[in-house]
């Protein structure tokens, strides 16, 4: 029963071949392929499509453009589906969203009996007290309003992201636009055009319905298109986002587009603004540029007697469409004194249509249920625009269709940037000031009719091309609009009683702005926040110019001294999945990575890196895996890898002098072979990195930098060595090297059969540095403490990495060799009281109280830092950091990282590291306490779990080892030890 | 997202480069005040206007300055530091 189809029309974007079968609330309908849910909808006679956010008011189609959301529906998977611009699906099953017990019987339906105690902002009146039952207030409210409710259940869809360049794009396929894209493309410009319809042609394709003439422009200027191979259409895609140096969001139905256009044309187009009248959002009034949409596209009869209430030659147009369609019209109710052209009332004389000149819509009439209109109230305006109700009359109608005036579409130019600036003449906003490479054409520009559009558009594409270099010709100037304004300058016509909208997103109405100006939200933008105007997702698209104007007027005031709101992407609502999209984690693995994972590693994250936590034997738990580990390293061998240590090569006549600039140390006297350690301090002379600086020639040294620090290291060594024009080069190396450290006292004599490097104490001494082949691969050898243990360091290329691991397992396994984790590190290095840089460090620790005095050379003439350093050092330390142990006894709970020092009511410091140490058998960690609290056999307090306080006495460090002996000189047990 | 001209390797997304902080000659650390120290190390120019700026290209590993109005958000223009060459 289809009952308001039309014959074909000749532009239509229906197909009568095939029809589709579809649910919407409950019942059965019948659309052609083609149709949007709107417009199978309407030619099946259901009036009612949906209901408002706030008083559930009936409504139907307004602007069938997605410039509203009275028409949202869901299908059961997805919610808020726009039925306007989204075509049928066979099968589909849809219900409005936003009610209670389906459309017609919503129970809430009777809400708007009650706005008289719903003003704007009644919640914040109503419910701040008692505040208890705020949050039960705010529950009830949002389930009242809103759309339609989120579906937990969305099955996971991947939505692909793309991106895209072109030279010129171009938003909107209308007149202006597809002339725009010719012009450019001529130039030899790569241009992309999208536009939000599913059909090029704009106003082309529905608004010149009836013109013959216009018929035959689209087809040229399609033609055309079609013929040129550097310019491409996108339909049914939306410039959501105009972000600096035109990089572009394009939005469809799958996948978010990131676009670099070297010049933007914003040729969008307008939206019709709505009248405002009482009962002006009921079912059956809607936008003229609406029923024409109605017509033109899917040949659906807006409805049977019509009455057009026009301020413009559009309405006129609009009203012989009208006409053409079969629908009988009541009357044209025109705002202005005289049309602007005797042809233009013509046709209308001789269809006998009334035309009431200076009348306004006073009211519409509704039928029983709000469900429709039966009719509408007439009177006669005065010349300032208010209506003479004692002149009111009644005529009977199903439809309205209004045509008052247009704003641009100009959201994408404001948040790039732009200015807009309202006309007095034209009585719409116009751009002021345009970014650079972004340019407008057409109706966007005030440009009105079709041949000054089509001049507009190629003046554009020529000033487009331009800009990207391409076009060295004249651009010509831009063409202005000519004759009366097609803008209604106030087209509100406010009624004492009755709801009139200014926004249909939101229920906000006449009286409410008005309200809220008199409660003292004399700023657009107040009004915009209390009364939420301009906040529904079409974000004011409809709605903001009337606001606007009825701020004005009750404020005595111009549209440009009233001002606007800002617009922000993104121009139409994007779903999140188009935002979300699959997340990206990148992290680097070392190049023994495969081995770790054989044998049973746990990872964890270190900066980017992936790292073995420690290895858990089958059965084993995490505690006990970590102390075997720790066990294993202090009384046989083990083997880590260290490779995501940071590595950077420091060559050249300047090397060590820079070394002496950038860390707090000594190294220009170092001997070659030799290895020191290094504290890198920035210019507040806070502790930001550390790590060991092997020295391999005069000229060359091989520095390593934390984990996590490497990066941000070697980035500020080129900007120092720039800065103070050194002549070195660095290289950063960490990706080329594997490295891993071997540590224990077996550690010599596993890798005595590895390598041709002499071991012994004389030929390389503790902090020695080497080079030379291990398992046949070029390596660098470093004794360092790490773990405090006899332990090789033993740099590799990264090639090499998982060969030498092997090799060295291999040659370890009579030893019982095992491999150790991060945790174990830290056990062992904890240990020993090494530092952590960012553990045992943070923002603001000097190395004086972190217990780095050692490693500054304050006589040195110039560091990084040295000059802040000179300033801390005159003032007392208010903290430091101090190793600590519990009593051996212990059997509380252990304070964790970040636990409190506290005395007495004040909190003086934390502990940074804590772990129970296997080999002292007792609880030990690093803390940061007061001054007068660090001294060697001081007790302190740390508050742990559950307010329990736990008492730790202040120890020397190291803990273990305190001589260090075990790694400087030859604490190694003999081979036959271990068979 | 903006574009940024590198001076080795041109215009890039400004995804690949880090932004170092402003370009502040240090006083002499050996005769300055600590008053005229702790300003240099703690106090940053708020003031919009035209900053000089370093940038990173991370993907290169080369920092240069560039001259960024921060009130129109536009580069000026980008070099090397002590080129003083306009490049852009």
């Amino acid at each position: 029963m289809i009952r308001d189809r039309l014959p074909p029309q000749p532009r239509e974007w229906i197909d009568r071949g095939r029809t589709i079968d579809f649910q919407f609330e409950g019942g059965s309908c019948t659309g052609f392929a083609g149709d949007c849910i709107s417009s199978a909808l309407w030619a099946s006679g259901v009036r009612m499509l949906g209901r408002s956010f706030k008083y559930h008011r009936p409504r139907g189609i307004y602007s069938l453009a997605n410039h509203d959301v009275n028409d949202v529906v869901e299908d059961g998977v997805t919610t808020n589906i726009r039925a306007d611009v989204t075509q049928i699906c066979s099968g589909a099953s849809y219900q409005a969203v936003n009610t209670f017990g389906g459309l017609k019987k919503d129970s809430a339906r009777h809400i708007e009996h009650l706005s008289r105690m719903l003003p704007v902002g009644f919640y914040y009146k109503a419910f701040h007290t008692p505040r208890k039952l705020f949050p039960y207030w705010e529950r009830k409210m949002r389930a009242m309003a809103g759309l339609g409710a989120i579906n937990p259940k969305l099955p996971r869809a991947r939505t692909p992201k793309d991106y895209d360049f072109c030279d010129v794009l171009v938003v909107g396929a209308g007149p202006a636009g597809l002339s725009a894209s010719i012009a450019a493309a001529e130039t030899g410009a790569s241009v992309l055009v999208v536009d939000e319809n599913l059909h090029p042609g704009g106003t082309l394709g529905y608004q010149w319905n009836s013109d013959a003439s216009a018929a035959r422009r689209f087809a040229q200027l399609m033609g055309k298109i079609s013929s040129m191979p550097n310019v491409w259409i996108r339909t049914a895609t939306e410039a959501a986002g105009l972000y600096a140096d035109n990089w572009v969001a394009l939005i469809d139905s799958v996948r978010l587009t990131k676009l670099r256009a070297g010049a933007v044309i914003v040729a969008a187009g307008c939206f019709e603004q709505p009248a405002v009248f009482k009962n002006n959002d009921l079912p059956g009034v809607m936008l003229a540029s609406a029923a024409q949409r109605l017509i033109a596209r899917y040949a659906v009869k807006p409805f049977q007697r019509g009455i057009v209430l026009v301020a413009n030659s559009d309405g006129y147009c609009a009203a012989q469409d009208l006409l053409r369609a079969g629908v009988q019209l009541a009357a044209i109710v025109d705002l202005r004194k005289s049309p602007e052209s005797p042809e233009l009332v013509q046709p209308f004389n001789a269809a006998r249509v009334p035309i009431f000149q200076q009348h306004a819509i006073y009211q519409a009439r509704h039928a029983s249920g709000k469900q429709g209109i039966i009719g509408a109230v007439i009177c006669p305006i005065d010349d300032a625009g208010k209506t003479v109700t004692e002149r009111a009359f009644k005529l009977e109608c199903d439809g309205i269709a209004v045509s008052v005036g247009w704003m641009p579409a100009d959201g994408l130019i404001n948040q790039a940037g732009g200015k807009m600036k309202y006309s007095e003449q034209l009585h719409q906003y116009l751009p002021e000031s345009l970014p650079e490479k972004v340019f407008a054409a057409g109706r966007v520009n005030g440009v009105y009719h079709l041949e000054a559009q089509l001049a507009d558009g190629r003046r554009a594409g020529l000033a487009a091309a331009a800009a990207v270099g391409r076009n060295n010709g004249p651009v010509p100037e831009q063409a202005r609009h000519e004759g009366p304004s097609p803008n209604h300058p106030y087209p509100v016509f406010p009624h004492p009683k009755g709801k009139a909208f200014v926004d249909l997103d939101e229920d906000v109405q006449y009286k409410d702005i008005v309200n809220a100006v008199q409660e003292g939200f004399d700023s657009i933008e107040l009004i915009k926040r209390y009364t939420t105007i301009g906040m529904g997702p079409s974000q004011g698209k409809l709605a903001n110019m009337n606001g606007v104007r009825i701020l004005a007027k009750t404020r005595h005031q111009t549209v440009t001294q009233t001002g606007t709101t800002t617009s922000r992407p993104f121009y139409h609502p994007v779903p999140f999945g188009h935002l979300a999209g699959r997340s990206f984690h990148p992290h680097r693995l070392t190049a023994m990575h495969s081995r770790h994972q054989k044998a049973g590693a746990q990872f964890m994250p270190a900066g980017a890196w992936h790292r073995p936590a420690y290895y858990p034997a089958a059965g084993q738990g995490r505690d006990d895996a970590i102390l075997a580990e720790v066990k294993t390293v202090r009384q046989g061998v083990g083997l880590i890898d260290v490779g995501t240590l940071g590595k950077i090569e420091v060559c050249g006549p300047d090397a060590a002098e820079f070394l002496e600039r950038l860390y707090t140390g000594r190294f220009a006297k170092m001997r070659p072979g030799t290895t020191r350690y290094l504290l890198m301090c920035d210019e507040s002379g806070v502790v930001i990195d550390d790590g060991v600086a092997g020295r391999l020639a005069e000229d060359r040294f091989y520095v390593t930098a934390t984990t996590t620090g490497a990066d941000a290291v070697y980035r500020e060594m080129q900007r120092w060595a720039i800065i103070w024009g050194s002549s070195v080069t660095l290289a950063n190396v960490t990706g080329q090297y594997a490295a891993m450290n071997l540590a224990g006292p077996y550690s010599r004599s596993i890798l005595a059969n590895l390598t041709d490097i002499k071991l012994d104490q004389d030929a390389f001494p503790y902090l020695g540095i080497r080079e030379g082949v291990v398992a046949g691969a070029p390596a660098r050898l470093m004794r360092v403490g790490f773990v405090g243990e006899l332990g090789y360091e033993i740099h590799v290329p990264s090639q090499f990495g998982g060969h030498v691991w092997d090799r060295i397992m291999q040659q370890g396994a009579g030893f019982g060799i095992k491999p150790f984790g991060v945790e174990a590190q830290r056990i062992l290095r904890l240990e020993k009281g090494h530092i952590i840089i960012g553990q045992d460090t943070d923002g603001l620790s000097s190395p004086y109280e972190a217990g780095m005095d050692w490693a500054v050379k304050m006589d040195k003439p110039f560091f990084v830092g040295q000059r802040s350093l000179q300033i801390i050092q005159k003032r007392p330390l208010q903290r430091a950091l101090v190793g600590f142990t519990l009593p051996t006894d212990y059997a509380g709970p252990i304070p964790k990282e970040c636990h409190l020092v506290i005395r007495g009511d004040q909190i003086t410091g934390r502990v940074t590291s804590v772990a129970f140490s296997p080999s002292l058998n007792r609880v030990l960690g690093l803390a940061y306490v007061a001054k007068d609290q660090s001294g060697l056999g001081t007790k302190f307090t740390i508050r742990v779990d559950g307010r329990k306080e736990v008492e730790a006495e202040v120890v020397k460090t190291p803990f273990y080892d305190p001589d260090s002996r075990r790694q400087s000189e030859t604490v190694e047990k003999p081979r036959e030890a271990a068979a | 997202m903006k574009l940024l001209r590198c001076p080795i390797n041109g215009l890039r997304p400004l995804q690949e480069f880090s932004y170092g902080g402003e370009v502040r000659e240090s006083p002499d650390p050996a005769s300055a005040a600590d008053k005229q120290w702790a300003h240099y190390v703690f106090n940053r120019e708020g003031e919009p206007g035209v900053k000089r700026e370093w940038w990173y290209h991370i993907a290169s590993g080369t920092w240069f300055i560039a001259e960024r109005d921060n009130v129109k958000d536009i580069f000026l223009k980008t070099y090397l530091y002590g080129s003083g060459e306009q490049t852009q």
